[in-house]
């Protein structure tokens, strides 16, 4: 099975980033717990770049594929929207969230707690974004 | 992709939420909300029991209403979560913002008078 995958920014295309994810998962034999939880952080992550990095441009395109080494799982996403690093992001309280009514902020909240690793580079005009779950 | 209906039923406000909710659908769940609020509806049960997945931008639609509920003693409770869309409520830790609930009877049970 390919485990590349090309989308536009659009938001629709959420939908093709689960499944994709989903079944290439399923097929490496991820427990289904674990696997909704990394489809959960993948999609946090697309969603991110679609509307956050490319401002919803259909025509902006997000390459990701997902890598399946001895050790652990690695999910890489490459855009050429705005740079953004996770890792310098400091998520917002609960109570300041609840207080400022905004929707925003839980997302990556949620991948910081499910994955491992999260690494940010900018290569040749590329964002390069790599999410890392190491197996137990 | 989102089915969401609404059915009012002995004074208690139903959201019954089907398929998947995630950055594109979490507009509908955010609309029946709204629209709960401008009918100044008091109890809302959301029946999750359809729900297959949920993303940060359909629990951020919760989150977000929160702080109004509570201004207008509005109450909310929430059922029939499985166990995969549940650990995402667990992740977060919503069950202490929420109240979350086993079945439909246990949800309007949840409610004071």
């Amino acid at each position: 099975m390919n485990s590349k995958l090309t989308i536009g920014c659009d938001k629709n295309e959420l939908v093709r980033v689960r499944q994709f994810t989903s079944d290439m998962l399923e097929e490496h034999k991820v427990p289904d717990l674990q696997a909704h939880k990394l489809v959960l952080a993948v999609d946090e992550v697309c969603a991110n770049l679609i509307i956050h990095a490319n401002d919803c441009n259909p025509d902006s395109r997000i390459e990701y594929n997902i890598i399946f080494k001895p050790k652990q799982i690695v999910f890489t996403f490459k855009d050429r929207g705005v740079g953004f690093d996770i890792n310098e992001y400091e998520s917002p309280s609960m109570e300041e969230l609840v207080s400022s009514r905004r929707q925003g902020g839980l997302g990556l909240m949620l991948v910081k707690r499910i994955m491992d690793k999260i690494e940010f580079s900018t290569e040749k005009n590329h964002n390069i974004c790599r999410l890392i779950k190491m197996y137990p | 992709m989102a089915d969401i209906s609404t059915e009012n039923k002995d004074g208690i406000h139903f959201i019954t939420v089907n398929g998947e909710i995630d950055a594109g659908s979490s507009i509908y769940l955010d609309d029946a909300l709204k629209a709960a609020l401008e009918n100044d509806e008091k109890k809302i049960v959301a029946d999750l029991s359809g729900l297959h997945y949920i993303s940060s931008a359909g629990l951020g639609v919760f989150i977000s209403h929160l702080d109004e509920f509570k201004l207008k003693n509005i109450q909310l409770a929430l059922f029939g979560i499985n166990e995969t869309v549940k650990q995402v409520f667990d992740i977060l830790g919503l069950e202490k913002l929420l109240t979350i609930e086993k079945t439909k009877e246990e949800a309007i049970n949840s409610f004071d008078e």
